[in-house]
């Protein structure tokens, strides 16, 4: 037991350094900053994202529109700046609040129509998805240049002391916030609670419904904030963009430990999850692999996680 | 499946189990158990939950496998790999929870996964024989090859089930509990088919909480307690008394201990109190200082009045008072009123099992174990470790995931939280359930103390309305008992006047 505990901490710590090490001694252009700095930048999306999926999968639930709704926060950040000429902190504010708006609705469809978080985010993956294509005229909407570009790029020469962009900071700022919540407040004991056995949460006077509607609002708008971080990326809103992306997104808590049947989680894991998967697409690009050797390794690792994750659960319940 | 013919004067038994072992994990579930029936012999086997009598089923079922042991089916070494392989070599188990398709007509669940075929196809003419084969001799008027089962009552259900493992040539069958949720005339009905059943030659192994029932039914009665066999009679050599005692282990009065108690004012009552399906107009009144059980079959409606009362069922009508409180509350209401709940089912609803054990006692308040609302970790496991060395939880620390330790000390948690909420009120739902003797006689003498206020874990009497299939347990620890019987709920009574 005492190994497997250990395991859990720091296991995909663990992954990460294996896998980053593996691509290093086939690449020494891993170890450049450079390097580094570009896989910062393409991780912060899909983990700011992952921050909000590591709650709803902790509580038992899945979100599957998470991609849909940083297409549709991208869109709605560059829409407020070029349409109606909001500034850009307004305009960021507007795309997380669309994202937790999008949030909101999933979440009262699960709680008070009683539908399966699968079935409703499947159904709000292709509505918001719509919505993000309606708004934009199905094409991208170009934001020009705001300090909102900056969130998301490289570091200007005279400002490298920062060491990774604004974006990447906003994004450990966030996580630590939420790890904190999760571990040190009664709505965290409670989304551990309501994951791990919602009958006994209800039991123990837990308001189940409040506490869900709050993670799929939160999960809503840290999506959204990962569409801004799209349309910063891109400086373009983008409703075509971030297709499939919920699959990283849940992967990447699947690897950090996180458990679909709820109750399990971190969001520490979650972000390293992340890194791992950035870290063999750049790998694997910096080689000179073909796109589908990346896919067939980054399934490989999700399947790897999983795994683990089984032998954890068959050694804790006997 | 003819079994082979034998000269000599007495047959080996129909089954024999022995030196049958069972681990899980660091807990013992059977230890060196022997047991075997005879052809044409309805043998009882009776014990407290917990005692070990489903594991042994299971693994005569072949849902599980024995660490040790040998089992002989009619003198042939008998290893069912699977529920299924059981069945097919002759062992069939007739469950609780029924389990048969309600979808499918009588014929169809009867001959499910033996169907008559014919290159793929199936032979109706010969599947509807074969059922009604199996199924006229119950001379059931509901019993008709065509009709869905969902349509049936639960006792013809039950013949269904029966019905299918003859049709599959079972010698052996196996009934859980089977008169839990019937009605006296069906269990009449049973018990007319069990001993026709017997005159074929079928063996029959009996599980019964109720021992009038089995003193009426069976042949011979096999006691398991702590994982082993006590002792096997025969009935007609040993009275209901006596099976009691051989299942208990230890004098009554040792288990059940009494303190003084003075019934002081009342704390929650309900008037006319009704659920969507059960019960209907139910009345009590729990006074502090008190301890009132609720007797009654399983699905009589005793879980539901406590979880109306508790919140987590809807109220059709009447009324709940809880203190100067009156209505309908939820849960958080509840706990808030002063009043905690334990659930009948541990794993399922009452405890979170991956979260620790500090996680699990500390949960329905999450107060004052930090500075402004904050939750501190090391704050929980300090208040919980309290209740680890009061209750005598056995466990590693107040971090460890509650699903590690054993039945006993799972419900010794269970119970911890409604004393870390300090609560007035307590509602337990089976309290002892697939629990040990140790733990059974550690939860009964905090409920004696939490009554009389005295000793260790109270200084003020407080109010415990309890629900338990298991009389002889309600009747040691209660001043007064009610009946539940199909949603309708008796006046309670002293305990000296129930008989």
């Amino acid at each position: 037991m005492k190994n497997w505990n250990w395991l859990n901490k720091f296991g995909p710590l663990l992954a990460l350094l294996l896998v980053y090490l593996f691509f290093a001694a086939f690449n020494s252009k891993m170890t450049t900053l450079p390097a580094m700095e570009a896989m910062i930048l393409q991780t912060v999306i899909v983990a700011i994202s992952a921050i909000g999926m590591t709650l709803v999968i902790i509580s038992g639930g899945i979100d599957l529109s998470a991609g849909s709704i940083i297409a549709f926060g991208s869109v709605v950040v560059a829409l407020c700046i070029v349409t109606f000429n909001l500034p850009p902190v307004v305009a960021a504010f507007c795309g997380v609040f669309a994202g937790m708006l999008c949030g909101f609705l999933n979440g009262f469809l699960i709680t008070r129509i009683k539908l399966v978080p699968f079935i409703v985010t499947l159904g709000s993956l292709l509505l918001v998805r719509g919505l993000a294509k309606g708004f934009a005229g199905s094409m991208p909407v170009n934001a020009g240049e705001t300090w909102l570009s900056e969130l998301l790029a490289t570091l200007p020469a005279g400002q490298k002391w920062q060491l990774i962009p604004p974006g990447a900071w906003l994004m450990i700022f966030l996580a630590v916030l939420v790890a904190g919540l999760l571990r040190y407040t009664k709505i965290g004991r409670h989304i551990f609670a309501i994951g791990s056995n919602e009958q006994t949460a209800r039991l123990c006077g837990v308001a189940v419904e409040r506490a869900k509607l709050i993670v799929y609002s939160v999960a809503g708008a840290f999506s959204g904030l990962a569409g801004l971080m799209l349309m910063s990326y891109q400086e373009q809103g983008d409703p075509t963009g971030a297709v499939g992306l919920e699959l990283d997104v849940i992967a990447a808590v699947v690897i950090g430990g996180g458990s679909l049947s709820g109750g399990e989680g971190s969001i520490f894991g979650s972000l390293i999850g992340a890194m791992i998967m950035t870290v063999i697409r750049t790998g694997c690009q910096l080689n000179g692999w073909a796109p589908w050797v990346t896919q067939i390794v980054t399934g490989i690792v999700i399947v790897m996680a999983v795994t683990v994750d089984r032998l954890r659960h068959r050694n804790n319940h006997q | 499946m003819v079994a082979v013919k034998r000269q000599d004067e007495n047959p080996p038994p129909r089954l024999e189990m022995r030196g049958i072992h069972k681990r899980f994990g660091a807990t013992i579930a059977l230890d060196e158990v022997t047991f075997s029936i005879l052809q044409g012999e309805v043998h009882a086997l009776v014990g407290e939950n917990g005692a070990g009598k489903s594991t042994l089923m299971k693994i005569l079922s072949g849902a599980h496998t024995a660490d040790a042991g040998e089992m002989k089916l009619d003198g042939r070494p008998y290893l069912p790999q699977s529920p299924l392989d059981g069945r097919l070599q002759g062992v069939a188990m007739i469950y609780q929870e029924l389990s048969l398709a309600p979808h499918l007509t009588v014929e169809e669940n009867i001959m499910l996964g033996v169907e008559p075929v014919l290159h793929g196809f199936i032979l109706h003419k010969e599947m509807r024989e074969t059922a009604m084969r199996a199924i006229e001799k119950f001379d059931h008027p509901e019993l008709k090859p065509q009709v869905r089962v969902r349509e049936l009552t639960v006792g013809a259900q039950q013949l269904v089930e029966i019905g299918r493992s003859l049709a599959i040539g079972c010698r052996v069958l196996v009934f859980d509990e089977p008169t839990s949720s019937l009605s006296q005339k069906d269990i009449q009905r049973l018990f007319e088919i069990i001993r026709s059943l017997k005159k074929q030659g079928i063996s029959i192994i009996y599980i019964s909480h109720f021992l009038e029932e089995v003193q009426e039914i069976a042949d011979r009665v096999t006691v398991l307690r702590d994982s082993t066999v006590v002792g096997s009679k025969r009935t007609a050599e040993i009275s209901t008394d006596e099976i009691v005692h051989m299942m208990v282990g230890r004098e009554v009065a040792d288990l059940y201990p009494r303190s003084k108690r003075k019934a002081g004012e009342t704390v929650l009552e309900i008037k006319n109190l009704s659920g969507v399906k059960k019960p209907a107009n139910a009345n009590l009144a729990l006074h502090r200082g008190e301890v009132l059980g609720i007797c009654g079959l399983v699905g009589a409606g005793r879980t539901e009045l406590l979880r109306i009362i508790f919140g987590l069922d809807e109220v059709k009508g009447g009324e709940i008072k809880i203190g100067i409180y009156t209505g309908a509350g939820s849960p958080l209401q509840r706990w808030q009123n002063g009043t905690g709940m334990l659930s009948e089912n541990r794993k399922e609803e009452g405890l979170a099992l991956n979260m620790s054990v500090a996680d699990n006692v500390t949960l329905s308040r999450l107060q004052n174990f930090g500075p402004a609302g904050i939750v501190l970790p090391k704050k929980q496991e300090e208040a919980t470790q309290d209740w680890i060395d009061r209750l005598d939880i056995r466990c590693r620390n107040a971090a460890q995931p509650v699903g590690d330790l054993s039945g006993g000390n799972q419900q010794k948690v269970a119970f911890a939280r409604l004393l870390q909420h300090d609560v007035d009120v307590f509602l337990l739902d089976e309290p002892t359930r697939g629990i040990d003797v140790a733990a059974k006689a550690k939860l009964y003498a905090v409920i004696d103390e939490l009554a009389s206020g005295s000793g260790n874990f109270s200084s003020s009497p407080r109010a415990v309305l309890v629900v338990s299939s298991y009389l002889p347990e309600l009747l040691g620890i209660c001043d007064r008992i009610a009946v539940m019987a199909r949603g309708n709920l008796s006046e309670a009574k002293p305990v000296a006047e129930v008989d």
